[in-house]
């Protein structure tokens, strides 16, 4: 049905054969299936969106910036606690007031000076969720390119060579992949904590080095999965072709094979970067990361830990920053998924 | 079968002896003046703590001001002489040996992580069969969507919204801790009471985790439904619901029990973070008070204790996988 009709258009058109199909590249090919599921626009949309913010907000939103405190005073009520007394078998109980001038506008419900408030140090919440946000991408982004430049190349190595420098390999990879994450990133942080009061090292730097450890014990995975897709493509034609040709090893390993491996690896790549924004924020939840005054999605929830007030009566503090870690972890699993199906060949619709 | 578990015997010390090299090297980085003033902290906070049982220490991790390389073998070898004989030295902290102290915990912790599997997989596996057997639809996305949104959410981000929302808000449930320290229960009001504070804790790591599990049944799911017996059973004429239960989903079971054994040992491990954001008494959370401490015999014990469950499984995956497959051949 479909021939004949195509041969009928064929036929009265009298276009050449080159004009009615249209030529698509492997790449073109991918976006395409990409883009038809409405999960990953909405994963690309979401990534996106929050990059802008992060990075463009300050731009638009200059009233405050990350560090700077409203020094607005406010009148506030002070209570004391309860005293009861018992007069003539009849219970009161006294509470006394007072009126005081705080130093600063902290803890400020959303308004048109504040859109989300202020913090416990009157900090604004909008303006530091932004800067925070900064923090965690960049610090998420440069672990999860730095794990794979680390991984394809030991992986590599390993996939190509074979024999004792992949045994070797494969089980530092073992070793590595039996350590526990956040309990070995504590004991790390612990130590900074000293070269910290040792002055060997400046407070800001922390969230970096932890997170560049972090790159040192995760790249197994990456490793694991760039051995295993060039041990199968090692055995190809066209690797025996590259071989004829007396191409050297290196050209070989990073022309021939690594760019059959770039597929799989974008993908493992966008949802390793989601769970390195949970790593970060985690790290930054546990105080381990970035110090006041600077701060990072996860020390603003934080806060809750010092202050079990803010937890209850002041949401428009904490909820945002959660909120945009799961809009970030999400966003970056939608399009890892989203390429992972285009990427299928056997998840053709 | 043998031979195969001993060779993977031996492997597994390997690995557990680089990830000593690794702990204690790691450790060896904090600085002698910073673990002085931590363990001067703990004094001054009123917990009795032995000069002598501090000194050892010291001696016991090869921890001296200006070691020299060989004192650092020394202590490492020290230390791993201990370790291969369990001892895994005394917590200044808690002033009881370490391995003690984990035991002591251990139980929460893993009663918390068996009700919270349990419920994982009874709730992940029909969900994921579901998503499977109505690929593209509505249901499927939504499934899919929500349990996308579970893996998202941060542990302490999550259990912290609930807490707030039924603890504070709604006053459902305690908010935090293991016991109601003001009654004293016994029997059954004892257990309806743990029921009341660990159910939270409970639904914060099931909502988490649900989502890998699904995801994983889903795709098993999917790829049996398009092999050529379940084509042959439709042919034949059997009822759907026969060939989604009997046919496929048993064909699905070898992942699950597979994972489910290498889930067993670090039920053990106890949650970091959900242990912390509600002061639950497990082994996670007795962790982070020690670092906070810089208590270092429990840190290095705690990890070392980690480690070891990972490794175990491992193998017991990967046996498990030769024992319900009897496709797979041990060599």
């Amino acid at each position: 049905m479909d021939e004949l009709e195509l041969k009928q258009k064929e036929n009265s058109e009298e276009t050449p054969l080159d004009k009615n199909v249209r030529l698509m590249s492997p790449t073109q090919m991918l976006l395409r299936r990409f883009f038809r599921s409405k999960l990953s626009i909405l994963g690309l949309v979401m990534v996106i969106g929050l990059f802008l913010f992060c990075f463009l907000g300050p731009v638009f939103y200059t009233q405050w910036s990350e560090t700077q405190v409203d020094r607005t005073q406010r009148l506030t009520q002070e209570k004391s606690s309860e005293i009861s007394y018992t007069v003539d078998g009849v219970e009161y109980e006294v509470k006394q007031v007072r009126d005081r001038l705080t130093s600063d506008n902290y803890k400020a419900s959303p308004s048109g000076e504040h859109l989300l408030g202020t913090d416990n140090m009157a900090y604004d919440v909008l303006a530091r969720l932004m800067y925070g946000g900064r923090v965690s991408l960049l610090v998420s982004f440069m672990t999860v390119i730095l794990m794979t430049i680390l991984g394809v190349i030991i992986g590599g190595i390993a996939g190509y060579f074979g024999g004792v420098a992949d045994n070797i390999i494969m089980r530092i990879c073992d070793i590595l992949m039996c350590l526990p994450g956040i309990p070995i990133l504590m004991i790390l942080s612990s130590a900074m904590d000293g070269w910290v009061e040792a002055q060997m090292i400046e407070e800001g730097m922390r969230i970096y080095i932890l997170m560049f450890f972090l790159t040192l014990i995760s790249w197994p995975g990456i490793a694991r999965l760039v051995r295993g897709q060039i041990l199968s493509l090692r055995e190809q034609e066209y690797m025996v072709a590259a071989e004829a040709m007396g191409y050297s090893t290196s050209r070989k390993i990073f022309k021939h094979l690594v760019p059959n491996v770039m597929p799989q690896l974008i993908v493992q790549m966008s949802l390793s970067l989601g769970s390195m924004i949970l790593y970060e924020a985690t790290l930054s939840y546990l105080n381990m990361g970035i110090k006041a005054p600077y701060t990072a999605w996860g020390s603003m929830i934080n806060i809750i830990t010092t202050d079990p007030d803010i937890l209850q009566n002041y949401p428009f503090i904490w909820v945002p920053a959660g909120v945009c870690i799961v809009i970030a972890v999400l966003g970056f699993n939608f399009v890892g998924d989203g390429l992972r199906d285009a990427l299928d060949p056997k998840a053709r619709r | 079968m043998l031979k195969y578990i001993l060779k993977r015997l031996g492997y597994s010390l390997l690995v557990l002896f680089g990830v000593s090299l690794i702990i204690y090297f790691l450790t060896r980085l904090m600085p002698i003046d910073f673990v002085k003033n931590k363990v001067v902290a703990v004094q001054t906070s009123g917990a009795t703590v032995d000069t002598e049982m501090v000194d050892a220490m010291y001696e016991a991790y090869g921890l001296s001001e200006n070691a020299g390389f060989m004192d650092i073998m020394k202590g490492y070898l020290g230390w791993l002489g201990d370790l291969c004989r369990f001892d895994l030295g005394t917590s200044f902290k808690y002033s009881i040996p370490v391995t003690e102290k984990i035991a002591m915990h251990m139980g929460t912790s893993f009663m918390i992580a068996l009700i919270a599997t349990i419920f994982e997989f009874m709730i992940a596996i029909p969900l994921g069969i579901t998503a499977a057997t109505h690929q593209y639809s509505l249901r499927d996305y939504v499934v899919t969507i929500l349990v996308m949104i579970g893996i998202s959410l941060p542990a302490f981000f999550f259990g912290n919204i609930l807490k707030n929302w039924l603890s504070y808000q709604l006053g459902w449930f305690p908010a935090s801790g293991l016991v109601d320290a003001t009654t004293d229960y016994s029997g059954i009001d004892q257990l309806i009471d743990y029921g009341r504070h660990v159910f939270i804790p409970i639904l914060t790591v099931v909502i988490l985790s649900i989502g890998a599990r699904m995801r994983m049944t889903r795709t098993n799911m999917l790829e049996v439904m398009n092999s050529d017996y379940i084509r042959t059973a439709r042919a034949k004429g059997l009822k759907e619901s026969v060939v989604i239960n009997k046919h496929a989903f048993r064909n699905t079971l070898i992942p699950l029990v597979t994972s489910l054994a290498g889930l067993l040992p670090s039920l053990f491990s106890g949650a970091i973070i959900t242990e912390q954001v509600f002061d639950l008494p497990g082994i996670g959370n007795i962790a982070l008070d020690a670092m906070n401490a810089g208590d270092i015999p429990f840190i290095m014990g705690y990890n070392m204790f980690l480690a070891v469950l990972s490794v175990l499984g491992v193998l017991l995956a990967d046996l498990m996988y030769a024992i319900v497959d009897p496709r797979v051949k041990l060599e």
